[in-house]
């Protein structure tokens, strides 16, 4: 995955592990631990829509419905059937991925953004049904009693181990996504979002592999669907609305969609946003979401992880100009 | 002697009533023609002739209103353009169309894509089989950058190379495919005049591998140096083919293409 990609690696899992040590004995930002479970499971969301919006230049407006499929799969299999919750996960996972594959074949097919309309109307499908299936979903009021996940015996209950598990299951993709992109895979998803026709022309199947890439989004916001259910136990359709899609597009925008890590630091950062310091907004906060996205657009188009190559392009114009003044 | 090679070898390229209209414009109409294995065959013609309309139907990327391309005794027409790939045929484009953000190697790298396989859990997971296909596809694409002499440039990005490296770095990804057709569309276009010689070296050598060369060129001198055979294309239909030196003598060809200009 290159020397650069493995520094940071490091570098951001030593800073994921120390920070609940960081925290936890600041009483004002000691429940930051719980915010960054839920930005470690966004971050599984957010990292697939990057794959798909980076590298195949698709946009899906769906993503919160995957999630929302991934967390009622488990909650109702889990509550409603007593199935544990280690094989409720793989359930939902398949589902999205079959779902994905259904809507992705003939989306993807066309050129242009088809994948953003069909996805659009899917989303708030799901939405649809899981505020109106009351027998399975619960309604608009949602499920609750969705018990704790149970590993070898243990109970996980508490903010630590969720955070440690969260953000281990979200290191585990991270790694197998840098691996993906820097292999004859991701050199094809990279041929096709900058030369679609060569790439083709080259053998590259583009359509086969846009889809796969939307799969492989749907099975990770899967994932991150059935954590949250297992980690909140109750759960309503509000949480995976449009809006949320939307969200999960305005972490990966923000952070930079050219690089997987622009995911991490984007949903990381946007958590905190709407979890802690907009909450004074309360229903204006759909406001400020709408101006991050103008600005980062208009000013930052390649997101937050932009910002270092833009300081060492400066810099090293800064050391010519000098040496050309020298001279 | 290229006679003897049009008489010895079967055809890996067989044209028959090849049709291609465009709303009411007819880009090529009617043509029927065969390329014989391992020779170079230009394809020459005014602007608008249809030669890359010709390479378009081949290659896969439009699919022809009518009529029959067989690769190798296997029908391809309208058949996705990275499964005719897949059957050993490959091309380069008039305006360059490479990766730009994409290093040379990787460039190249990418045209190994239909002669390896391992998918989304393989290289994810990095599974040993995944690891050493790798290492063989760095391998083969240097040794293809090699032969295009531009083994020196790999880890530059390809899009900071000038036009003339560019073309050639075209020509190389496309041989990394090891196609048994290599289709060139105007690759001396933008060319100085010893690049374009070098050019002309660099398909013999294409040719001397075994790889049939189908060539679109405006160069005359090249085309007249290099090519085993010329098909003139006018208006959609063949006007004209046979060996350079009897093209050059070909009266319809004087008259509808070449003109009086021609120094031979």
């Amino acid at each position: 995955m290159g020397r650069k990609n493995r520094l940071i690696l490091l570098g951001t899992a030593l800073f994921i592990g120390f920070f609940p040590v960081m925290v936890t004995n600041i009483k004002a930002v000691s429940h930051y631990v719980d915010v960054m479970v839920f930005a470690g499971i966004f971050t599984l969301v957010s990292i697939g829509l990057s794959l798909l919006m980076g590298y195949a230049g698709q946009i899906s407006l769906a993503q919160a419905a995957f999630f929302g499929i991934g967390a009622y799969t488990s909650g109702i299999l889990t509550a409603k059937f007593g199935l544990d919750p280690l094989l409720a996960m793989p359930a939902g996972m398949i589902l999205c991925g079959l779902v994905a594959w259904i809507i992705g074949m003939p989306a993807l097919r066309l050129r242009g953004h088809y994948l953003a309309m069909a996805t659009l109307g899917f989303g708030v499908i799901v939405n649809i049904v899981l505020g109106e299936e009351v027998n399975w979903t619960g309604g608009p009021s949602g499920m609750s009693d969705i018990p704790a996940l149970r590993i070898a015996g243990y109970k996980i209950t508490s903010d630590i181990a969720w955070y440690y598990l969260v953000w281990g299951i979200v290191f585990c993709v991270l790694i197998f996504c840098l691996h993906v992109i820097h292999s004859r895979v991701g050199r094809a998803l990279r041929a096709i979002h900058e030369e679609e026709k060569a790439a083709e022309c080259m053998g590259v199947p583009t359509a086969r592999y846009k889809v796969r890439v939307f799969i492989l989004g749907a099975v990770f916001a899967a994932i991150a669907g059935s954590l949250y259910a297992h980690y909140v136990t109750c759960i309503n359709p509000s949480s995976f609305n449009l809006m949320w899609s939307i969200r999960f597009m305005l972490m990966v925008m923000v952070g930079g969609m050219q690089s997987i890590w622009g995911a991490l630091v984007g949903t990381v950062l946007m958590t905190f946003i709407g979890n802690e310091w907009l909450r004074m907004f309360a229903e204006f906060e759909v406001l400020v979401y709408g101006s991050i996205l103008l600005a980062v657009a208009l000013f930052l188009p390649g997101g937050i992880v932009s910002l270092g190559s833009i300081a060492a392009l400066r810099s090293r114009k800064r050391a010519s100009a000098l040496e050309d003044a020298g001279s | 002697m290229t006679m003897a090679a049009s008489r010895l070898n079967a055809p890996i390229l067989r044209i028959e009533g090849l049709e291609m209209r465009f709303g009411g414009v007819a880009a090529l109409q009617g043509i029927d023609y065969e390329v014989p294995a391992g020779i170079i065959q230009a394809v020459i013609g005014p602007n608008g002739a249809g030669k890359t309309t010709l390479f378009n139907c081949i290659s896969g990327m439009v699919k022809p209103s009518n009529g029959a391309i067989s690769f190798d005794g296997r029908r391809i027409e309208g058949l996705a353009p990275h499964r005719i790939a897949g059957f050993g045929v490959s091309r380069t484009f008039q305006h360059v169309a490479l990766f730009r953000k994409m290093t040379v190697l990787e460039n190249v790298m990418l045209g190994r894509h239909s002669r390896t396989r391992h998918g989304f859990f393989a290289t994810g997971l990095r599974l040993p089989g995944m690891r050493s296909e790798e290492k063989l596809i760095r391998q083969k694409a240097l040794e293809f950058l090699d032969f295009v002499s531009l083994a020196r440039f790999a880890e530059l990005d390809a899009g900071t190379l000038p036009l003339g490296k560019q073309k050639i770095l075209e020509i190389a990804r496309a041989l990394a495919t090891e196609p048994r057709l290599i289709l060139l569309d105007e690759p001396a276009g933008g060319l100085n005049m010893r690049e374009t010689e070098e050019l002309g070296d660099l398909i013999q050598g294409i040719k001397e591998l075994g790889v049939t060369v189908l060539l679109v060129e405006h160069d005359m001198n090249l085309i007249m140096d290099i090519s085993d055979r010329v098909l003139v294309l006018d208006f959609g239909r063949v006007l004209a083919s046979g060996t350079p030196a009897q093209i050059k003598e070909d009266s319809a060809v004087i008259g509808a293409y070449l003109g009086v200009e021609i120094q031979c």
